[in-house]
């Protein structure tokens, strides 16, 4: 559904994204991490036609995001990093126009808006001016309007950031419902364990390049399940073995001092995170 | 006809804020009309009619120019940099033309407003002008013209001070140089012809004319009309080029 072939971008002299290539399945939900300045939004930014590539090519359900724009635009929804909502308009008016500029039915319309604002808990705000919302409610309808039009594929930049515990966790549930529906996701994320619950497959870049593709439990399992943490004056010392037994056999012999501590427990996606981009992520 | 829709949304926050359009739309052309209309005018003959008759063409022409190139500018310029909302028509499976004929006919409406204040306005001042065709014609183009205008300059413009500096530099010395306020006749040639380069002399003269019941310049209306054209389609470049 989506293929990246080399996709490559320069801002000038920055390299936000170098010779990105993998694909994504139809009904897949696909996870791009990274830290900060990684390359993620950028790469969104090209695959959703809005940003061309320095170089390297990229095909989202079949069609060419340089050449056939238009058709890459017909069968994608986006909820973007930044929140574009247009203040200006009500919820339901800002529904209602993407409906119309996405050119669906005016049958269906009213009944989908009612059924989203509905699933994101904003039937009581629905006519009020989005520029008075909260942060997350902002977020919400975001979402709401990304799905609007019943796209194919579906491009969440950091959807659920600024959520509270409970509205993830739903919104976890529609992604989950919506790939049971054959609708492509690719998302990114900085709660690394909602990658872990959410992807089939997850991508980890580094200053614009892959460094890692797999299922988490996959990437979990060449990294080793099991994680040791041996903390001695206040640090934590980290450690990975594929069995429990050898962890714990690490441990007992790492922290004979009477100052030291180890605890063993299953390693996590967050894990690989760290090893792989050095970088410690809270 | 998807340029419906976006036009549509504007057509929304101009119902919205119509009011507060009116009252503030209703300012300048208060204290122009007193100053130069009223206050100055008074006794002076221009061209062998009023000051106030000759003057009120002039008004309508860069008001209409005014508010059409600020209403469209400004607000593409907040959308771009800002809100990020430009985004959603950039994504949104729709042609540029479309796009852009829809922001532009919001900044049509935006411009026919403002005229129509200060020809109310006018009449209140005692000016004789005539309302007809050739004078609505002259108000649509016009207002098409610098919305497209703004258009362009919004797509091509980042920032708000650059935008500022664009106003300053070119919007606002054609408001008193494009013969709204005093007549070309007379001036020196180079002067004159100079004068004829900026896109608000034809659009003052076609409106003088039509409005004081002379003969009706077809040919500078017809450089209106591709002046018109050339923002117009320039700026529909200027949205398919805008994915960097
Ligand atoms: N419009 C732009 N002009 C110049 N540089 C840019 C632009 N957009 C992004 N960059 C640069 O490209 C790099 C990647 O940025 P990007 O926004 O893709 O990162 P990200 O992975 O989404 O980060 P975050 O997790 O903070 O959202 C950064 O170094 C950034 O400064
Ligand atoms: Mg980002």
């Amino acid at each position: 559904m989506i293929r990246l072939d080399g996709l490559t971008k320069y801002y000038g002299d920055i390299r936000a994204v170098h010779n990105l290539s993998f694909t994504v399945e139809k009904g897949e939900v696909f996870g791009l991490l990274g830290p900060n300045g990684a390359g993620k939004t950028t790469t969104i930014r090209m695959l959703t036609t809005l940003t061309k590539p320095t170089s390297g090519r990229a095909w989202v359900a079949g069609h060419d995001v340089v050449a056939e724009p238009l058709a890459v635009k017909r069968s994608i929804g986006i909820a973007p990093q930044h929140l574009n909502l247009d203040g200006e308009l009500t919820a339901r008016e800002n529904l209602e126009f993407h409906a119309k500029l996405y050119h669906m039915p005016r049958h269906e319309r009213g009944k989908r808006i009612s059924e989203l604002l509905g699933f994101v808990e904003l039937e009581k705000r629905a006519d009020d001016l989005v520029e008075g919302f909260s942060g997350g409610m902002k977020r919400r309808l975001l979402i709401a309007r990304a799905l609007m039009h019943r796209p194919r594929v579906l491009f969440l930049d950091e959807p659920t950031v600024g959520l509270d515990p409970v509205t993830r966790r739903k919104i976890w549930d529609l992604i989950r419902s919506l790939r049971s529906e054959g609708v492509t996701v690719l998302l990114t994320t900085h709660y690394i364990e909602e990658a872990e619950q959410l992807c089939d497959r997850v991508g980890i870049i580094n200053e614009g390049q892959l460094i890692a593709l797999d299922s988490p439990a996959n990437l979990k399992r060449k990294l080793g399940n099991f994680a040791v943490e041996v903390y001695h004056e206040g640090r934590a010392e980290r450690r990975f073995f594929p069995t429990r037994e050898e962890a714990l056999e690490y441990g007992a012999e790492h922290a004979r001092c009477k100052a030291c501590d180890f605890s063993v427990r299953e390693t996590n996606l967050e894990d690989v995170f760290i090893e792989l981009t050095g970088r410690r992520f809270e | 006809m998807d340029f419906l829709v976006v036009f549509e949304r504007e057509l929304l926050t101009f119902r919205r804020r119509f009011w507060r359009y009116l009252f503030s739309g209703m300012v300048n052309p208060l204290l122009l009309l007193t100053a130069f209309g009223w206050g100055l005018g008074r006794g002076i003959q221009l061209e062998g009619v009023s000051y106030l008759n000759y003057v009120v063409p002039g008004i309508i022409a860069l008001s209409a120019m005014n508010t059409s190139f600020t209403s469209v500018g400004v607000t593409l310029n907040i959308s771009r940099r800002y809100t990020k909302t430009f985004e959603n028509y950039l994504v949104a499976p729709i042609a540029a033309h479309s796009i852009v004929l829809g922001k532009v006919l919001g900044g049509v409406l935006r411009g026919l407003l403002s005229a129509t204040i200060i020809i109310l306005l006018a009449f209140l001042y005692g000016a004789k002008i005539n309302i007809n065709l050739a004078a609505i014609a002259t108000i649509l183009i016009t207002s098409f013209l610098f919305a497209s205008l703004g258009m362009l300059v919004g797509m091509i413009i980042w920032s708000h001070e650059d935008m500022n500096t664009f106003t300053t530099l070119f919007i606002t010395p054609m408001m008193f140089l494009s013969g709204t306020f005093f007549s070309l006749q007379g001036m020196p040639a180079w002067v004159a012809s100079l004068i004829k380069l900026l896109p608000l002399t034809h659009a003052s003269l076609c409106l003088r004319a039509a409005m004081l019941g002379r003969e009706f310049p077809v040919v500078n209306f017809a450089v209106l009309l591709a002046f018109a054209l050339s923002f117009f389609f320039a700026s529909i470049v200027a949205v398919r080029r805008s994915s960097e």
